[in-house]
């Protein structure tokens, strides 16, 4: 103990030394500093302040913590700059700041001129201090990753909590918070001084606590215990398996406000349950989503607007490529400045895999709080997702340096996080009965020669960069008593360490100044015989005094003192050059439009017209596209207002449509469970798939997203036109009938799991129980809903309250006739067990979709009234498909079925009329009737017959004009248009091509610059990383191979899929 | 007990339940055949219009506008198409037959080094797809093995047979070497973390090199154990790939990107051999190079998504045309698992829509697949002297619509064109009464 108290006698002793030179401290206050600094070390180690009920094992120590800070340049926040001006704290608060305010008589004062202070930054995107789950965390660890796994079906969480494991609502971030000085120092450097802590895992992750980044005891950082409440995309630790997609996870989410409403009535049936009694407590906290991505943005708020809800949502760096969807959340926003670091580009065979989107990104994000700005969208920042903290400030210089403000940068980090947690009464900005948090730098705080000199938190202080409180630069007068009698030199101390000893002669040196010793050099002569002298001393006020030798070893002893500054030098806002960028596109792919396309009045003149109508083929023959829609089908139409499309020798039909697809969508299979009705496709469309522009390419203008055929009852899906370019609801068929997947066979018994399957079912047999229980359920529950109904319009009676299930809703709309079925299915036992089900409950299965045994039961189907979607001539990939035949559709079509034929493939689907034509070969279809497989007939069986599917006035101007016979090998798309608008054009694609190619170019040339001037890339630490593949992933229903790119990922395959 | 049961029913589903056991292999050719007044497509370009083929014996005797009928049974052709059978250049079939299941799959043994595992022995003449392929016009197929670096030796079938000995066309005429990927793994934005199990902190491109080099240091054994003719104790491996060093076997690389492919060229120039690339989705980057150095190239299913986003969303489709402007001599095969296979023609009329003529589309699954697989001398196009192995079609074979095959021929057997599937369609269209 007494070495210890020793050294730390020391080190106070150190810092008034440090602090005296230029401070003008009076002998007294020396003297009382002196103490003061003693109490601090002492305290420092025991925390400053004293809790009331804790017993004191020393000499009681109360104290104020009184300290001005005079002459300073104060910003109070980000419009308000004093300049000259004083602060005064006391108690860890402030006391007063202003111009000529009164200094109290107990103030330790500290000399501040030319100094800056600050409110010090808040980071509310942390988990500092807390232990735990974070470390480990699992990423997104589903997809059908798990599909081949193991599942485990229920939760590991012990205790009395909800049924989801990855619902953590029931964490009180304040409960396991402890300070953690390390990570405290490590925010405190770059300028932070308090921060909204949470801990990181599960989809709902409980509450965050506000605290400081004092060294103090747990008991007085913590501001605020219960300060927001913390939801994700991202399931952390939870090993269950349901949910194992993004859509899953949205269902939980929605599902989870539902439960909690109807938890608050104590219903029995529920019992104690922990984590819903959580989730109540904390809804009226400010709610914060980590989403992570600009789409992923855009569904928490539409969560959030389901339920009331406007959630402050942590964004991905990638939302200026959606900058205005990003307002229309009208969330605030919390911004990384987590840039991805440059590639190398050295080899061109890696450059060929590069993605233009990655390296479009690479240049681009550091401009994402600009636009945020830009937009007038809310935003603070964050140090969280970068790899290394230190670069925050770095990164941050660089968003301003692409047009983010200083005073916005400023507020974003100050004002803007304390007021989204309601906290600005207590911090955020320099004024009086706040929280002392400041910091105190040389410059203009994001200046990049400025340095952080000291970070106060709660009143305390914290050194930083203290060596640089002082500025050693300037010109001093010098005497070295030598024993030759007094030397003379005029010495300037300039920038990088250049001294210049100014006598006669002026002799060059060198210096080095720590805030209390110096050292100084001179050398005389050059080469070989150069001599040098050396000094060094210390410092007392504006003297320093010291001793040295020269060449010979002659000592001497020196003093110099202070004449006057150098001249300041303008700080680093050196004048950047205007920078070249690229520009955003829609979507931010290769062929993405920088103007999103509009609609044309379009004549096509002299074509060979497919209608799919009864008038059948029509030659010669014009259509105008008037608003989107078909104005006109006939000889010899005009319209001057018209772009002409010269049609001769051209064939024209209406649009494809496939029944079954699974593109543009970001998870696909909710596996998790046997029964998932509550997962919607269109929760989660993902715009940004290259496949949109490719099957436009391949004449599609309409795909049916299906969830995949992971279980019994799947998610319900999504019809969407193929509109390049628009965001996830725009791609959004409106007003077509709302659909599900259901699925039977192998997929849903799960026959590819090697290592064992304990999700019921396990056989054909059980697969039909499951139908029948589902739809028991959802039986009684419609029975049990309407009868609470009726009872709750009493007056007087005790209200029932009816747990609301978005399983059994959507299962409910099926019995009802308000959505329906299209049905994964192969072989006939299946198919025809699963209509005698829809048969005891009342409805029909509309759609049996692959069906490829469909031709043994086609009568039977017929009988039923449902559907046929089918593979042209796909088969014997697995035990259920051996019996399938290319003449499937052929004879469902002869038996009088509804025929269609789709591609369950993202490659195939470019090619559907030629998988339409095979059934000309297989069997001797007629053209036209082939051709309506892809055209009509899937529409009839979506319901959107009256709107698409073939030409006929009124219809939408969903149309194809073909090289060739549509139905032929040879056939192209040359020009293919949805609602009039043209998103595909051969030519065109021609001329995107270069564009593309040359835009690639100019980052790869701009990226090895980047290399050769070391500036390094959009990261501000100016890091490399080894070029990298642009892997495309591809989604699946996980039911076969498919014909995909070389840089392709089966979603199947990743443990990651966003 | 669950699973013996399991695979009985299997068996008995795959061998008992259906009629294609009925479908014998045709008999030898005894009467001449002459087809006339057809469009004769050689297979090597030229197209002879109302033309006739004679052959005898399985031989093709007489080709031309004016070949001699005497003492031949005239079919009548007019109006059809005549092509030379089609050549898959690589395929399984006859090695797996329903993929995810693991008991009909024979087409990848264990092992980084099996270079004298044969194909031909496992090739299983029965297997229902067989069929399917004759009902579009495909006779012949080079059957590969797969699994580790070098997977053994493949041998060209033809497709009506009793036996795999009956089926030999030509044994163990190539050699497969899979070489590893030398594409950088994990993905961007969206990309994946933990592909390939635990093995995320090896560089997938330094492990390759290394398998590449160990497979260079095998053929640098193989070639100074050839030098000397005693052994006390003989090595299979290296006898197996005998016949490279002596140009009678090709090696073919299975490999995609150029780097990969870069690394193949230098196989040629080691060691001698008449390299063949297969899959090469990134051949037509270095198209002249493969020329240069008499690479030729399999192209591997050009129904296919393009390498990656940013590529031409027509690039495998037009990857032919590239290659055919460049001179390289490369054939068109779709070793599809899914057994979807039988598609060859339409992966060539796709080739022609995007650049191809229709008869360089042609060559690229007949004449050019049999001067890859060593077997120009006897099949590939429609000339005096080869084997008789002959499509007739009822229009353009290279599209679905057309693709109707009336005749099949091999070696002048008039093959049975039912299937199993045609059988199954028969089957039901007497049900409903619908044919």
């Amino acid at each position: 103990m007494h070495n210890y108290f020793m050294r730390v006698v020391a080190a106070a002793i150190n810092h008034l030394l440090y602090l005296s030179p230029n401070q003008n401290i009076n002998c007294m206050k020396k003297f009382k500093l002196l103490l003061m600094l003693l109490a601090f070390s002492v305290a420092g180690i025991h925390g400053l302040r004293a809790q009331a009920t804790f017993p004191v094992n020393d000499v009681a120590n109360p104290k104020d913590g009184c300290y001005a800070f005079t002459n300073a340049t104060i910003f109070k926040d980000a419009r308000d700059t004093l300049k000259n001006a004083s602060m005064v704290i006391r108690k860890g608060k402030i006391e007063a700041v202003g111009i000529n305010i009164s200094i109290p008589k107990d103030a330790v004062v500290i000399d501040c001129s030319g100094k800056f202070i600050y409110p010090s930054f808040i980071d509310i995107y942390t988990d500092y201090g807390i232990a735990g789950a974070s470390a480990q965390q699992a990423g997104f660890a589903g997809g059908a990753a798990a599909f081949f796994r193991t599942q485990q079906l229920t939760s590991n969480t012990k205790g009395a909590y909800g049924w989801n494991q990855a619902i953590r609502s029931e964490t009180e971030a304040y409960k396991l918070f402890s300070a953690d000085d390390t990570r405290a120092k490590t925010l405190r450097d770059l300028g932070f001084g308090a921060v909204l802590t949470h801990q990181k895992d599960g989809i709902a992750r409980g509450t965050g606590a506000f605290v400081t980044l004092a060294t103090q005891p747990d008991n007085f950082v913590l501001i605020k215990d219960r300060a927001s409440a913390h939801y994700s995309f991202n399931r952390g630790t939870s090993s269950q398996s349901y949910p194992s997609s993004m859509m899953g996870m949205i269902a939980l989410l929605r599902q989870t406000y539902l439960d909690a409403q109807w938890y608050k009535n104590n219903p029995a049936a529920e019992g104690v349950n922990l984590s819903l009694k959580g989730w109540n407590e904390s809804q009226q906290l400010p709610q914060v989503f980590e989403a992570n991505d600009k789409w992923n943005d855009l569904r928490a708020d539409k969560i959030g607007d389901e339920f009331g809800v406007q959630y402050i949502i942590k964004g991905g760096g990638n939302e200026y490529q959606r900058i205005r969807e990003m307002a229309d959340t009208k969330a605030s926003f919390i911004l990384s400045l987590n840039f991805p670091a440059a590639m190398d580009v050295d080899d061109p065979n890696d450059v060929r895999f590069v993605g233009l989107d990655d390296l479009k990104h690479w240049e681009l994000a550091p401009g994402n709080a600009a636009a945020f700005e830009k937009a007038g969208i809310n935003f603070c920042l964050t140090t969280a997702d970068l790899s290394n903290p230190a670069d925050f400030l770095a990164n941050l210089r660089k968003a301003i340096e692409y047009g983010l403000t200083e005073q916005k940068a400023f507020e974003a980090l100050t004002k803007t996080p304390a007021s989204l947690l309601g906290v600005y009464d207590k911090i955020g900005s320099l004024e009086t009965g706040k929280i002392a948090n400041f910091i105190i730098t040389s410059g203009p705080v994001f200046a990049e020669r400025t340095s952080l000199l000291q970070n106060w938190t709660q009143g305390i202080r914290n050194a930083v960069k203290e060596e640089n409180w002082y500025d050693a630069k300037g010109t001093y007068t010098l005497v070295a008593n030598t024993s030759g009698g007094p030397k003379n030199f005029t010495l300037e101390l300039k920038d990088a360490g250049v001294a210049s000893f100014i006598s006669k002669d002026t002799l060059t040196g060198k210096y080095t100044y720590d805030g209390k010793l110096v050292k100084l050099s001179y050398t005389e002569g050059r080469g070989p015989g150069a001599r040098e002298t050396i000094f060094s001393g210390a410092v007392a006020g504006t003297n320093w005094n010291g001793f040295g030798s020269d060449a010979q070893g002659n000592k001497f002893t020196w003093s110099a003192s202070f004449d006057k500054k150098a001249e300041a030098k303008a700080d680093s806002a050196r004048t950047r050059q205007p920078q070249t960028l690229g520009k955003v596109t829609y979507p931010f792919l290769s062929y993405g439009w920088e103007e999103m396309p509009k609609q044309e009045t379009i004549l096509i003149r002299n074509a060979t017209v497919w209608t799919s109508e009864k008038e059948g083929k029509l030659e010669n023959t014009d259509i105008l596209i008037k608003n989107g829609k078909i104005a006109a089908i006939g000889k010899n139409l005009s319209d001057p207002t018209a772009r002409v499309i010269d049609a001769t020798g051209k064939n024209v039909t209406a649009g494809i449509i496939d029944e079954h697809s699974h593109i543009a969508v970001s998870s696909i299979n909710e596996g998790g469970q046997s029964v998932t009705s509550e997962v919607r496709i269109g929760d989660n469309m993902n715009p940004d798939d290259i496949n949109i522009y490719r099957q436009l390419s391949g004449g599609v203008t309409t795909s049916h997203i299906l969830h995949g055929s992971a279980n019994t009852i799947g998610g319900q899906t999504q019809l969407i036109k193929l509109r390049w370019g628009a965001n996830a609801e725009d791609l959004k068929f409106a007003g077509a009938d709302p659909f599900i997947k259901f699925a039977l066979g192998e997929n849903v018994k799960r026959s590819s799991a090697t290592q064992g399957n304990p999700r019921f079912p396990d056989t054909r047999m059980g697969v039909d129980q499951v139908q029948m229980d589902a739809f028991q359920r959802a039986s009684d529950y419609q029975k049990a809903m309407k009868a609470a109904e009726e009872n709750n319009k009493k007056k007087g009676a005790t209200p029932i309250f009816v747990r609301r299930d978005l399983e059994l809703d959507a299962l409910v709309e099926i019995m009802n006739k308000k959505r329906f079925i299209t049905c994964h299915s192969y072989v006939q036992s299946e198919i025809n067990a699963t209509m005698k089900v829809a048969e005891k409950f009342g409805f029909t299965v509309n759609t049996f979709t692959h069906i490829l045994e469909g031709y043994k039961v086609a009568d039977k189907m017929k009988a039923h009234g449902a559907n046929a979607s089918t593979f042209s001539d796909w088969w014997n990939y697995k035990m259920e498909v051996v019996d399938a035949i290319p003449f499937n559709a052929y004879i469902m079509n002869k038996v009088g079925l509804n025929v269609a034929i789709n591609s369950d493939d993202a490659e195939m689907a470019r090619r559907l009329n030629q998988e339409a034509s095979k059934s000309v070969k297989y069997g001797g279809m007629s053209e036209e009737e082939a051709l309506k497989m892809v055209t009509i007939n899937p529409a009839k069986m979506l319901h959107v017959d009256s709107k698409v599917g073939s030409l006929k006035v009124g219809k939408d101007a969903d149309i194809v004009i073909w090289s060739d016979n549509p139905l032929s090998i040879y056939a192209k798309a040359e020009k293919t248009i949805v609602d009039g608008i043209i998103y595909f054009d051969r030519d065109r694609d021609l001329t995107l091509r270069k564009q593309n190619l040359a835009e690639k170019y100019r980052l790869v040339q701009k990226l090895a610059a980047a290399k050769r001037t070391a500036t390094g890339g959009a990261g501000g630490a100016g890091g490399f990383q080894r070029a990298r593949p642009r892997y495309e992933i591809v989604n699946t229903c996980s039911d076969h191979n498919h014909n995909t790119g070389l840089l392709t990922i089966h979603a199947d395959e990743s443990d990651e899929n966003n | 007990m669950k699973k013996i049961f399991l695979i009985i029913t299997c068996v008995a589903v795959i061998t008992g339940a259906f009629a294609q056991e009925t479908i014998s292999p045709a008999p030898a050719q005894k009467e001449t055949i002459a087809l006339t007044n057809a469009t004769i497509h050689v297979g090597n370009g030229q197209v002879i219009q109302n033309g006739t083929v004679v052959f005898k014996n399985g031989k093709i005797t007489e080709v031309g506008a004016n070949a001699s009928t005497a003492g031949a049974k005239v079919i009548d052709c007019k109006g059809k198409h005549i092509y030379p059978g089609l050549i898959l250049s690589a395929t399984q079939i006859g090695l797996v037959e329903v993929p995810s299941v693991r008991a009909t799959a024979d087409g990848s043994e264990i092992g980084e080094m099996n270079p004298s595992i044969r194909s031909l022995v496992a090739y299983n003449t029965d297997s229902k797809v067989i069929n399917t392929l004759r009902y579009n016009g495909i006779l012949l197929g080079n059957i590969v093995p797969d699994g580790g670096l070098i997977s053994g030796s493949s041998s060209v079938v033809q497709f009506d047979a009793w036996n795999w000995e009956d089926a030999a066309y030509r044994s163990d005429g190539a050699i497969h070497f899979r070489m590893p990927s030398l594409l950088q793994r994990r993905g961007g934005r969206g990309g994946f973390g933990n592909f390939g199990g635990g093995q995320q902190n090896v560089d997938p491109v330094k492990r390759g090199l290394e398998q590449i080099e160990n497979v260079k240091v095998f053929f640098r054994e193989a070639k100074a154990y050839m030098a000397e003719a005693n052994h006390a104790s003989a090595n299979l491996k290296f006898e197996a790939v005998r016949g490279l060093f002596e140009k009678k076997q090709k090696l073919f690389i299975h490999c995609n990107i150029v780097k990969e492919m870069l690394l193949a060229i230098d196989f040629s120039k080691e060691f001698g051999f008449d390299v063949v690339l297969v899959g090469a989705v990134d051949s037509w980057q270095i198209a002249d190079l493969l020329r240069q150095n008499n690479i030729a190239v399999v192209l591997n299913q050009l129904h296919n998504l393009p390498v990656m986003i940013d590529d031409d969303i027509d690039q495998p489709f037009k990857t032919p045309s590239m290659l055919q402007k460049a001179g390289v001599l490369f054939s068109i095969t779709d070793d599809d698992e899914n057994t979807r296979s039988r598609n060859l023609a339409f992966n060539a009329g796709t080739a022609a829509a995007y650049g191809l003529t229709k008869e360089e589309a042609l060559s690229a699954i007949t004449l050019n697949a049999a001067r890859i697989l060593g077997i120009a001398d006897r099949t590939g196009s429609i000339e005096a002297g080869k084997d008789a192995n002959i499509v007739v079609s009822e229009g353009d074979l290279l599209d679905m619509r057309t693709n109707i095959i009336d005749h099949a021929y091999i070696q002048g057997r008039d093959v049975d064109l039912h299937n199993k599937q045609t059988q199954l369609a028969e089957k039901y269209e007497n049900k409903y009464g619908i044919k």
